[in-house]
This record gives structure tokens, sequence and C-alpha cells, in this order.
């Protein structure tokens, strides 16, 4: 998460080739640690050996490129980026270039893990000095072939041209190229002369997904399967007493009924049968601790209210601050529980034979997973084979493998092949929700300036990381100060799309809108203002660039028409910065008899290179108008420790009339790519709700908006 | 279990299997046409869209049993090349993100258009408010029908 990394990538052997049994070039390559000397490359692709190198590229002899990667897609477009940045710098034909999805069973890929935005930017410099170093064995292939010094040969689209115009295909040169040694320092491109990077490259998978070819871990099959449908208990901290299992063994196609841990497993040879199977058992549970979303408002509550906390930074003195303030406001600002809801529901294939275990799935953290797997079968890590699937939505939820875990633990039970299906019901109830969470938001404001500045955050199950104590407005204000304190649940929780910021965000940029109108200033201008103070910081914690933030919101404001829009147009302001990225949003509303109707969201984007601006444009977008609906729909509480909500009749998501335009910019320059996935949704509350205010004066604290909305009457 | 013949993508095939099974799962578990999406089960979605007589219809409702008189229409069925002008719109626009709710999105769209050649904006947005997309690529899609509705 820190802004100042370091680039410990060697390229001292990282890489290494081999000729193909049927003809072409195999290049193997490891980032950021050497390949193992004793590592051998496959002389086939069907037996790519993906536990001592990160992915493989092959040139074929008529110069296709294929990369075999084993990062999973989840829709953040990863799959066709990092392709196009090796691409860019082997120069190679980008028609001629594709993505192939590798199984992974390895501990040495970087990013295993498609989540925190990551990906890309921390694959950039290994990715590029993979392409280059590939481009150049060809390069000194053909020198050595042609017999002339390699620096006068150039490479453009697949094909090497030495000074007397002659040409070479990659193809052509690879024979040779296998035989010789990898070279040590290679150049790299010039930002400047890239052609693939910063062009339009659609989606790899496109011509699959629009005709409906099988893709995603439902979609998967494998001979003998079985479905499991799972009944698990009903309220979190529930165990289970005991089963009737006899009219579900009566239901048509159920094979067996088993119980495992607190949970009862229902095999059938269809997912209808399965799921008809489960709704046909009957079971007795016995509840421990159970919670519901009334005694989790009154323990966030008592928490920010007393004294115990951990101070998480401070700046200044904060308490003085108050005490010689012309004014202190003080606001508290509410989030619900929150389900991932993707659109797949969670399913995984297990296949546990005496001598090892095959898994096929949509997930997240296949190494983490594997790791689980191994130790809750009490197997060697090295015998467990995991494949990813292209999966039907993350947002956090496919980093917790539990479903993989269900489904390895049924097949080691009936020692069958078995995938474990979730339906809509079970996905909604048995998840790992973005915990609730409260925070107080403390300001002084003295001669016209925000002087000091306390936050107190109280949430369930763990407290923000701590990079972000150091995003916006730490630094900015002499007096700063961030404590956090958690309250632990039997409800389990986890990461949801931009972890903590996607509410925390909305709590400060519109807590500084309100500061903003007390201090009668233009909220645009309070926050470059306070940006200010951190442009020269010598602070090696701060997390953000107030230069990079201010760029990014000058250019918003300026493409919005910020105060200049047209009548009956109200306008809203956030700004913020996460998983590396600053992002600056307008959002402009109009009413429709007293109700709020957003029309349009404007948003700037600094992430720096843009690897695929059509992927990125994507990436945004959907991030905005992930977190519009949630902030205005999104509803979730327990009661009893049972989720009050099972599907989409009473949980509501955003639809398509009630998404507004998006318009995306871009900052433009040389930095290194940041994340996409996540930065475009945490600033999207916080801009509708201050544009609510601006049409109705009427200020939000809570998610989801609607809620306040009609509590307050404005509905009616 | 009875026994049912079902019209599908232009061919008639047999299926054995209780008769409250929906056609979701017929197509899915029993035909391997798996480009139909199970996303919710109760008709909230629209990613199990298919077309019965080419009218969007949520297979995840329709009972095995009371299909023996339609032409059903999937996925795969809908053009041979992927190449109807839905499709091509869809790839022109790049509209998927994770992609799971696309083919829905696209069955729905393409009985849309048939019955409504030149659609106001508005018209586009409630003829595919139904259909839900997790990832929210909501601007493309509306983008993709307007360019659809040209091609067809
Ligand atoms: S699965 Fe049929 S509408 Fe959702
Ligand atoms: S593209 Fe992911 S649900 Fe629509």
């Amino acid at each position: 998460m820190k802004l100042h990394n370091k680039d410990n990538f060697s390229r001292r052997n990282f890489l290494k080739t081999s000729a193909l049994a049927g003809g072409g070039l195999l290049i193997g390559f490891n980032f950021l640690t050497a390949c193992k000397p004793e590592a051998t490359m496959p002389v086939d692709v069907t037996s790519l050996n993906f536990n001592d190198f990160n992915a493989f590229i092959r040139i074929s002899d008529e110069g296709y490129v294929t990369i075999f990667s084993p990062n999973p897609e989840i829709g953040q477009g990863v799959k066709t980026a990092m392709p196009m940045i090796i691409a860019e710098e082997l120069d190679a034909n980008w028609n001629k270039v594709r993505v192939e999805q590798g199984a992974l069973d390895t501990k040495k890929f970087t990013r295993q893990v498609a989540g925190g935005s990551q990906s890309i930017r921390q694959g950039w410099d290994a990715l590029r000095q993979t392409g280059a170093t590939a481009r150049q064995m060809l390069l000194n292939a053909a020198a050595t072939k042609w017999n002339v010094d390699v620096s006068t040969l150039k490479t453009s689209k697949g094909i090497i041209t030495n000074a007397n115009g002659d040409e070479f295909n990659y193809g052509d040169v690879v024979k040779e190229a296998a035989l010789l040694e990898v070279p040590e320092d290679v150049k790299l491109k010039e930002t400047k002369d890239f052609t693939i990077i910063g062009k339009d490259a659609i989606n790899v998978d496109i011509d699959k997904i629009i005709t409906g070819k099988p893709l995603f871990g439902l979609d998967y099959k494998a001979d003998n399967m079985m479905i499991a449908s799972v009944l698990r208990p009903p309220a979190f901290g529930q165990k289970l007493v005991d089963f009737d299992d006899t009219k579900a063994k009566a239901v048509n196609g159920v094979v067996d009924v088993l119980k495992f841990g607190d949970k009862i497993a229902v095999l059938a040879n269809s997912t209808w049968s399965a799921m008809k199977g489960k709704k046909a058992l009957s079971a007795n549970w016995k509840s421990e601790k159970p919670e519901s979303t009334k005694n989790h408002d009154e323990i966030l509550t008592n928490i920010l209210d007393g004294k115990k906390f951990n101070t998480r930074r401070e700046d200044g003195n904060v308490k003085k601050a108050f005490t010689d303030a012309d004014k202190v406001i003080e606001r508290t600002y509410h989030a619900p529980f929150l389900p991932h809801n993707c659109l797949e529901p969670m399913n995984f294939y297990a296949d546990v034979t005496a001598d090892k275990v095959h898994l096929v799935g949509p997930i997240q953290t296949p190494q983490w997973t594997v790791n689980r797997v191994a130790q809750l079968l009490n197997r060697k890590p090295e015998t467990i084979h995991c494949e990813m699937t292209r999966m039907g939505g993350g947002f956090g939820r496919r980093l917790y493998g539990d479903f993989a875990l269900e489904a390895a633990e049924i097949s080691d039970i009936t020692k069958q092949p078995i995938k474990v299906v979730f339906s809509r019901e079970d996905d909604m109830t048995a998840g790992t929700y973005r915990p609730a969470s409260k925070y107080r938001i403390k300001a002084s404001l003295k001669s016209g300036k925000v002087s000091g500045y306390y936050l107190k955050e109280a949430a369930i199950n763990g407290n923000m990381y701590g990079a972000i104590t150091n995003f916006f407005p730490a630094g900015c204000i002499p007096n700063y100060k961030v404590d956090t304190e958690s309250h632990a649940s039997n409800i389990t929780t986890g990461a949801w799309r931009a972890p903590y910021t996607n509410f925390l965000a909305f709590a400060e940029q519109t807590f500084f809108d309100e500061l903003a109108n007390e201090l009668g200033v233009d909220t645009i201008q309070l926050r470059l203002d306070l940006l200010q103070n951190v442009k020269n910081t010598t602070d090696e914690k701060i997390e953000y660039s107030g230069q990079r933030m201010e760029d990014t919101i000058k250019l918003v404001r300026e493409k919005a028409n910020w105060g200049n829009t047209k009548e009956g147009i109200y306008q809203g302001f956030a700004a913020y910065y996460s998983h590396n990225t600053h992002v600056a949003e307008i959002a402009d509303i109009s009413l429709k008899d007293e109700y709020p109707i957003i029309e349009k969201v404007t948003v700037a984007v600094d992430c720096g290179i843009l690897v695929n601006p059509t992927g990125a444009k994507n990436q945004v977008e959907g991030g905005v108008l992930d977190g519009i609906g949630h902030a205005m729909y999104a509803d979730f509480s327990f009661k009893d420790g049972k989720p009050e909500h099972k599907n989409f009749d009473t949980y509501r998501l955003i639809r398509m009339q009630e998404a507004p335009k998006v318009e995306v910019y871009f900052v433009e320059n040389d930095k290194k790519p940041t994340g996409l996935g996540e930065p475009g949704l945490p600033p999207a509350g916080g801009a509708i709700a201050n544009a609510i205010n601006a049409a109705l004066g009427q200020r939000l604290y809570s998610q989801p908006f609607v809620k306040e909305l009609k509590k307050n009457t404005v509905l009616g | 279990m009875p026994n049912y013949t079902l019209n599908i993508n232009g061919t008639n095939q047999s299926v054995t299997t209780d008769e409250d099974t929906p056609l979701l799962w017929v197509l899915r578990d029993e035909l391997n046409l798996v480009g139909t999406k199970f996303g919710c089960g109760i008709a909230q979605c629209g990613a199990c869209t298919v077309h019965l007589d080419g009218t969007a219809v949520r297979s995840c409702q329709m009972k095995v049993s009371l299909l023996d008189d339609v032409k059903i229409t999937t996925i795969e069925g809908l053009s041979e090349d992927g190449k109807h002008p839905v499709q091509e719109a869809w790839k022109e626009i790049d509209v998927p993100q994770c992609g799971y709710c696309q083919s829905g999105q696209i069955m729905t769209a393409s009985a849309f258009l048939n019955e409504n050649s030149n659609p106001s904006e508005e018209k586009i947005r409630e003829a595919m408010h139904g259909n839900i997309c997790r990832c929210a690529s909501y601007n493309r899609i509306e983008k993709a029908v307007k360019i659809a509705a040209e091609k067809m």
C-alpha cells in the first residue's frame, strides 16, 4: 500500500528459454526472484510449470505470441492489460498476441491476488523488462543470422528490419534465439514511443462472453461430478443440534446427505435436485450470542462515546485546537453491513483422491486457498492443484476461500468430485460482509481556517489499515488525530471493494462540504487551500501527493463546469485518494417532485500511465456507479444473528434507470500505472450526498441515503 | 421421471427430468448450454434470460413441463457466428466487465430491438431496467443497444 515502495526487481536470471518440441520459442519468467538454478523449462506447453515461473511467452514459427498467465480475472481487465505491457516492450503485433489462462499451483506468482487494484502497479517494471529481454534475444538472433551489428537492427510490430531493408518475422528467428544466452542489460522504451500501451484494447474474452461459452466457475464440469447444496447455520453463532433428511433423500436426483461440522451437504446429480433436497431438510440449531443490528448500533455508539481507543496518527495538539477554536463542529456517520453480491454466486469444484487434490473455480487467492486446504485435509501443498476460472465479479468476496474449503471437505468425505454451488440466498446470508462502522469527526475552525481535526472510528471486527490514516487530510491540518476501536462479532466480515474507504470517503468528504458552508468558502477552494500545506511535506508516511490531487481536482472542476451549470442542476463535489490513485468527482442532480435524480457524474482520475484506456474507463465507470448504488440503496441488517435480506427482491442494487451518465477524464502523466478497480468508488457517495444537500438543504449522515431521505420526509 | 421434448435453437432435444425443473437448469445441467446464467432464481436479475418464441423471459421461472409448444432461443443460438447486431455492438463498445450478466443483457436487448426498431433513450433504459449488472456496466449497455438498433 506504500507509495514509496522500493523496486527490488532484479534482472539477473529471471528468465529462461527453451525450444518447443513442435517448433517455436518458449520463454519462462519469474519476476521478483531469480529462477531457481534447477528450474527446467518444459518442451511442450501442456506441461507449463508455474511453480518455478510466473508466466510464459511462446513465440511460434509463424510469429504468433501467446502469453500464458495464471493471473485471475475478476472483471478488472488485468488479463488484458498485463499482456499489453509485455507486448509493448516485445514490440509485437498486438493482433498476433493471444492470452491463455494457465493453471496455478505456485508459491511464486507476485500477485496471485486480484484484489486491491495492485496487479498492474506491481507487475509494471517486471513485465516491461520481460518483454524487452525477449525482444533483445530475437534481435541478437537476427544479428547472428544476418551477420551484422545488432545496433543496426530495428523492430516494429513483430518484424525485424536491417539496414538494407531485409525483414525477419519474429517467428523466423525463434529457433536461433532459443540457443542464445539471455541478455542482461536491455533498454526499455521511452513512454512516448509506446504503440500498444495507451491504445484501446478490448477484453480478451469478449467473443466467449457474447456467445455464452463456458468461462466461469459455475460453468465448469467434470466427469462424475456431483452438485453439493449446503445448509449452513441460518444465524451467525448457531450450532447444529440434529437434523432429519428423510424428505431430502426422497427428492429425485439426490444421492446422499452428509453432515460436516455444523453444516449439512445435499449431494445430487443436478443443481436443481441439490437445491430442492436442501429445502427439504429440517434441522434444529442452538444459538450462542446472537447479535442484531440494534445491538451493533448501541455498541458502536458506546465505543465512540467512550475513552478506549488506539491512536493511529497524531499531529500537533487537537485538544488545544478545540479549546482555542472560534467554532467546533462534530458529526457522526453510520455505515451498515454490506454483502458483496457477486452476480455469479460462490461455487467451487474439488476432487480429493488418495494422493492428490484438484480444485477449480473462481478465487482471488489461490495460493492461500491451497495452503488452507492442505491444512484442513492434512496434505502437502504440492499435491494440491488449483485452477482458476473467470470470475463473475469479486469485490473482495472471492478473497475468502470458505466455499473452496467446503468443497474440499465434502469431496474428502465422499471421495468423489463435487462442486459446491451457492444459491443467491446462500450467497447473501453466508457472506463475509463489509463491517458496519461509525465515524465521528470533530473539527475546529479558527480565523477562517480548519485548525484541528479529530476522527474516531468504531467498527466491527477490526479497524482501518495503517495507510489510510495518512490519506487526505493528514498533513493538511496542523492538529490532527485518528483514533480507532473495534468490536469483535461472530458475524463474518471481510474486505469489500475499497475496504474502509468505501464509506470513510463519504463521511470525510461530506464533512468537509459542511465545513466549507460553515466557513462560507467554495467547497473546492477549501480542499485546494488545504492541499497547499501538504505539497512540500517531508513526512514519509503521507500516502498521497498534494500536487497530483490538486491537478485532479482542477481537471474535474473544469470538465464539470463547476458553478456554471444549467438551471435546476445541483452539484456536489468529492475527492479521494485510494489504492495509489487520485480521484475527484462532481455529481449533477436534478429534482423531480422533490426526489433527487442523479443526472451525471464527472470524474477526473490520476492513475499514472494509462495502459488500456477503454479498460480504465470501464473500471472507473463501474466503480462510480457501484459507489452510488450502495450509498443510495444498499441496506443490510441482522436480527438475532440472522440476515434480514436474502435475495434481490428485498436487497436493492442499482439498475439501469437509476444509473447516471459517467464521464471520465484522465490526468496525463508519465507516472507508473496505479490501481483502478477500487478508486472510482469511494468519492461517489460523498459527491452525491453533497449534491443532494445543494438541492434539498438536507445533510446525509448514514447509508443508504434513500432510507434517511424517507425518514426525514423529503420523499414523503 | 417424465420425458420432455424441447425445441432449442432450432433442434429438438429430449430430456428426462422432474416436471418442476426450471428451464434454466435443464439448459445448464442437462444440455450443457451454460451461456444462460443463474443469478437469483427468483426472476429479479435477468441473468437467465432466453427467448420463448422471440419474447424475452426468465428461464429460472419456466417449468420444463410447460414448454412443449414453443421455440426456445438461448445465447448460444442467437446467431450462428456470434455476429448478431447486438453481439457486434457489445463487442464494439466492449461492454462486459466481469461478463457474467451479459448473455442475459444481450438476450433482453435483442428481443426488445426486434419489437422496437428505433427506440428512444428512455425506452432503452426502461427495457434494460430488469437486468442487473453488478459491475454496473449500464452506460455501455445503453450505448451498445443504441448502436445495435442502428445495425438492425
Ligand atoms: S436467475 Fe432468473 S432472474 Fe435471476
Ligand atoms: S459485467 Fe459483471 S455483472 Fe455485468
